[in-house]
């Protein structure tokens, strides 16, 4: 910086270290309620310590989860989280192949639907869950998918923002690459395969970042679409067990599976790091 | 922008395509154009038969009190999600921006929240907040506040903003932060040497420059109050007490799936769109983007 001001220094150190503090002040809070049992939590104020009980109530939310009538009684965090890997890895996956396909077709082909296609595939960015929550709901109630994993995750799949980042990034690629590749007589899935797709390698991982979090969050979409218990998500049981009638019997549990709810999307954003800036970034650009 | 090389096929690009226009057409543009079918329809009460009303739908919703009162709900609220939320973020930003050595280590440490899913922090910020238990509601009680959020309206608005905003934080942190780093640095040392205060600085320098950024968060954080916020209101108030944090993406899930009033709910549905497209377009044709990295 221009000026040397030692206190500005340490006015703003302590403003970051406040705010991280205060940041994640809410976590903390969780895991206490969570290592304590009901009699614990219970008193006024709540200890701002760690009880003995974390490892008893983890276990007991991953094994058998909470008993709150009405709230899919014995649907433990373990189910609830694979349910929430398929759909959030499903989505991720899905939404990559199908846009990095339809970006190759709109670059490297010319075809007389190209423009319309590309509009059609824009547009979707105008229509999110929320502005169309019944009738698709029908569609998929139609179709029978109501209740399985490809009624969680089929709707999602499509992608716009993908698709933008990978047209954008084969827009980059050498035309020589293509010359070259004709020349040795690879045709365009060979190309697509052995040149663009494992150059196209950052944009993937920076893709599955977001993406993985983005299906392990939905909530909205879970809600419609998993009424059955097998099929519920850790964030959606979160939602419903947060206003059930009697949730204050299961305070530690509850805090417990939260954690659980929010601890792989972190930790994912946290170890790859690099490749979530780049694409949170590269997806507004 | 064309490519100067490309490939010779009939069928291939149609079937490359094939997988993204299907789901496009099949889960969102065949439901909205239903959406827009139903908006001008009215079941009877037995759900037989429909029949068209024209704009009767459009005309009950804006005379209903509930849902002119959701719009102001959704106004106060994204507003105040965008205001707290961009001038704790910009704060943030301008000071990690100052001690550059550290910042990338405040921004591990503050970009997280992004990841936590917004029913999963109004849990979180439920609990600091729970009358009883929650830790700030004692204290809050302490200094003899009657807090109660659960029967509150302002309270309940408060508790659904935090929790809202602290999930937001981090995404316009990075923006803001990214935006600063771009600002080229020979500007600002020559008003330092012109004489000019780090806060003159700021005002004349910085923020001009960083206008881009901050109106494109402006758009993003509005965009994320009015549609992504479902999740903190159901899971902390349920759109309650007494409709005090009813959102319009709420009351459209509610009179749907609960209160079962297809017209209604299709209306709310097809307004919804047009807020959406009205963002969309402000956000691609007044904004420039140029925040780079």
């Amino acid at each position: 910086m221009i000026e040397r001001r030692p206190i500005a220094d340490f006015v703003g150190h302590l403003i970051l270290i406040v705010t991280v503090l205060i940041v994640a002040f809410p976590i903390y809070l969780a895991v206490i309620a969570a290592s304590h049992d009901l009699a614990g939590i219970s008193q006024v104020p709540m200890p701002l310590l760690p009880g003995s009980e974390f490892f008893t109530n983890m276990a007991n939310a991953l094994l058998e989860g909470p008993k709150i009538v009405g709230v899919g009684r014995g649907t433990s965090a373990l189910l609830l989280m694979s349910n929430s890997l398929i759909m959030a890895i499903s989505i991720a996956v899905g939404k990559i192949i199908i846009s990095l396909l339809s970006a190759f077709a709109i670059v490297y082909f010319r075809f007389p639907l190209r423009t319309f296609f590309f509009w059609m595939i824009f547009i979707t960015l105008m229509l999110p869950v929320e502005v169309r929550i019944i009738p698709t709901f029908k569609v998929v109630a139609d179709l029978g998918l109501l209740d399985t994993y490809t009624g969680l995750v089929l709707p999602l799949i499509a992608s716009a923002t993908a698709t933008f980042l990978f047209r954008q990034f084969f827009m980059t690629v050498p035309d020589e690459l293509v010359e070259a590749a004709r020349i040795d007589g690879a045709g365009p899935m060979r190309f697509f395969w052995d040149v663009l797709v494992p150059l196209s390698r950052t944009s993937i991982a920076a893709m599955f970042v977001i993406q993985f979090i983005y299906g392990w969050n939905q909530y909205l979409w879970p809600l419609l679409i998993a009424a059955a218990p097998e099929y519920q998500t850790i964030v959606l049981a979160i939602g419903r067990l947060m206003r059930a009638p009697d949730a204050y019997e299961e305070w530690p549990l509850i805090m417990a599976m939260a954690v659980l709810a929010l601890l792989p999307p972190v930790v994912v954003v946290v170890l790859m790091q690099r490749w979530f800036v780049k694409g949170l970034v590269e997806t507004e650009k | 922008m064309e490519k100067r090389v490309v490939f010779h096929n009939k069928y291939l690009p149609y079937l490359l395509v094939a997988p993204q226009i299907a789901i496009t057409v099949i889960f969102f543009f065949w439901p909205a154009s239903q959406a827009i079918v139903q908006s001008v329809l009215r079941e009877d009460a037995f759900g037989v038969s429909s029949h068209f009303v024209g704009l009767d739908n459009f005309i009950a919703l804006f005379e209903d009190e509930y849902y002119l009162n959701s719009f102001k709900v959704t106004a106060l609220f994204s507003t105040l999600v965008t205001v707290i939320g961009l001038s704790l973020s910009l704060l943030l930003a301008v000071t990690a921006d100052r001690i550059i050595r550290a910042a990338t280590l405040y921004k591990t440490f503050l970009i997280w929240p992004y990841a936590v899913a917004p029913a999963v922090a109004g849990a979180l910020w439920g609990f600091v907040f729970l009358p009883g238990p929650g830790i700030v509601a004692y204290l809050l009680q302490q200094m003899g506040v009657d807090w109660n959020f659960h029967l509150n309206g302002a309270q309940a608005m408060f508790v659904v903003v935090v929790a809202a905003t602290w999930k937001q934080i981090s995404y316009n942190f990075l923006f803001f932060l990214a935006g600063l780093q771009s600002i080229p640095k020979s500007l600002i040392e020559a008003a330092a040497i012109d004489g000019a205060g780090p806060v003159r600085r700021f005002w004349t320098i910085v923020l001009p420059l960083l206008s881009p950024t901050l109106f494109f968060l402006i758009v993003v954080n509005v965009v994320y109050a009015f549609f992504e916020t479902f999740g903190v209101i159901h899971s902390l108030t349920r759109g309650g007490p007494a409709k005090a944090t009813e959102i319009l993406v709420y009351k459209v899930w509610y009179d749907g799936f609960e209160a079962q009033d297809l017209g209604g709910s299709s209306a709310q549905s097809v307004i919804l769109m047009a807020i959406v497209i009205g963002l969309t377009v402000i956000q691609f044709r007044y904004i420039e983007r140029k925040v780079h990295y």
